[in-house]
């Protein structure tokens, strides 16, 4: 069977398409997973601080593939049938969390302990006081940063086609094999990221130069 | 029954005793000035007040509120007991008025027209009607701790500190401050002030703490305590500051 140019074109097209809808589903899941987790971390609470902080070593200390491999076989040793997509996308958000959280934590500690005696003072409490006061001042330097991860997450996504997840990655390696092209096909595959990551880090140093400005 | 009682008083930083055994009542309508010198837990002991510090042992009371080294109820106390900053501690993010009309919306849980009637009532009383929908870093200095002095008003608190609340400012702008505190001193606010104006403190205080190495070292009428002082601490400090 021969390949067109325009057959692998679309192939990848495909492929492209399940790695944005992978990168989203990672970024929005692990968006909420690692605010909960910001709370814990930030808890009065010493056993919640404590448990988030492992949490969060242990994500940032492990290679993503690893991370991947334990969820996708260590599930199926609970005799769950795990769909390479599901092992995908859970692997993803736990990653996600971990570094979206400790990202935050340093926002929310760059905010001036004035702004927490202010609020206290006022009889707010600490859930008053981060909702309406810290977190919202956080909020504005996080942009950046979270962005910029953003791209961490996108280019993550690549080691899930060692599992079987035919995202563009994978759908190159596929296409390599069939058309014996592998420079032309993993150079549309390199350029597919390209494509998807470059407009987001451009919008990062944006956010973070307009942001530093009015600050 | 005073409105504040502070009585035996500890606090500890680790190993060192910032606090060794504070005795202080205050009565309503009182302007008390704690002056001392850095170092001496001045500032500690008026943020132990309303609960910024932790205490180690004593007892604090302010109008039926009670607090001690095992129990606290912080929310209700910090109702009472409003303090305004040094930093001013303004919310950058939120206008004037918003700053003003946040905590009663959120914690006395007014509605929203209510606390902004209320934010423009507490911006007359300190001359800024017209900065209600400025945004706090468009102000000086002045006007912010005026803003600032504002928004602890506006949860009506039954006495006000002030955390040397003239010392972040231009020599210039201190006086409108002063001007606004001396009004509330007049129409019958109680205030504990942590201040370097000694001229201030005689002038509007009715009360004069001396502190010094965690204790109070000397108490009196302000006229009185600055025309003879006691101990030779307080005059040396009196010495070394500008009246």
């Amino acid at each position: 069977m021969d390949f067109s140019f325009w057959d692998i074109l679309r192939n990848l097209l495909v492929g492209l398409q399940w790695t944005l809808l992978l990168s989203l589903v990672a970024f929005v899941c692990g968006g909420i997973a690692g605010l909960l987790l910001l709370l814990a971390r930030i808890a009065p609470l010493p056993a919640a601080r404590a448990l988030a902080r492992g949490y969060i070593e242990l994500f940032q200390g492990t290679p993503l593939l690893m991370q991947l491999f334990l969820v996708f076989f260590g599930i199926a040793l609970l005799g769950v049938d795990v769909s390479p997509w599901l092992a995908a996308a859970s692997a993803l958000t736990l990653f996600t969390s971990a570094f979206l959280a400790e990202i935050w934590r340093g926002c929310v500690e760059a905010i001036p302990r004035g702004q927490w005696e202010a609020a206290q003072s006022l009889a707010m409490s600490r859930l008053e006081l981060l909702r309406h006061v810290v977190l919202p001042q956080a909020l504005r330097i996080a942009v950046a940063p979270t962005v910029g991860f953003s791209v961490q997450v996108v280019k993550g996504t690549a080691v899930t086609s060692i599992i079987g997840f035919s995202e563009l990655t994978k759908t190159g390696g596929m296409l390599a094999n069939a058309t014996f092209e592998p420079f032309m096909v993993y150079g549309l595959v390199a350029l597919g990221y390209f494509l998807l990551c470059y407009p987001l880090s451009l919008a990062a140093h944006r956010l973070e130069r307009r942001l530093n400005v009015t600050a | 029954m005073s409105l504040l009682n502070v009585t035996a008083l500890h606090k500890y930083y680790g190993d060192n005793h910032v606090l060794k055994g504070i005795d202080l009542a205050v009565e309503e309508g009182q302007v008390v000035a704690i002056i001392g010198r850095s170092g001496s837990g001045k500032s500690t002991l008026l943020r132990t007040l309303n609960g910024l510090e932790s205490i180690d042992d004593g007892v604090i009371e302010v109008d039926g509120e009670y607090l001690d080294a095992a129990r606290a109820d912080l929310r209700s106390l910090r109702q009472k007991v409003g303090m305004v900053f040094q930093q001013f501690n303004l919310f950058p993010h939120l206008s004037v008025g918003e700053n003003i009309m946040l905590a009663p919306q959120v914690v006395k849980k007014l509605a929203r027209e209510e606390a902004a009637q209320l934010a423009r009532q507490m911006l007359e009383r300190v001359g800024l009607g017209e900065k209600f929908d400025a945004y706090p870093e468009r102000l000086s200095g002045g006007q912010q701790q005026r803003v600032a002095i504002a928004r602890a008003l506006a949860m009506s608190p039954r006495v006000l500190l002030c955390d040397e609340i003239t010392s972040a400012l231009d020599p210039e702008l201190v006086n409108e401050v002063l001007a606004v505190v001396k009004q509330l001193a007049s129409e019958g606010m109680t205030l504990i002030m942590v201040t370097h104006e000694m001229r201030f403190a005689r002038e509007v205080g009715d009360k004069l703490v001396f502190m010094h190495q965690g204790k109070v070292h000397e108490v009196g009428a302000p006229r009185t305590l600055f025309a003879e002082p006691q101990t030779a601490e307080l005059r040396n400090f009196i010495g070394s500051v500008n009246l």
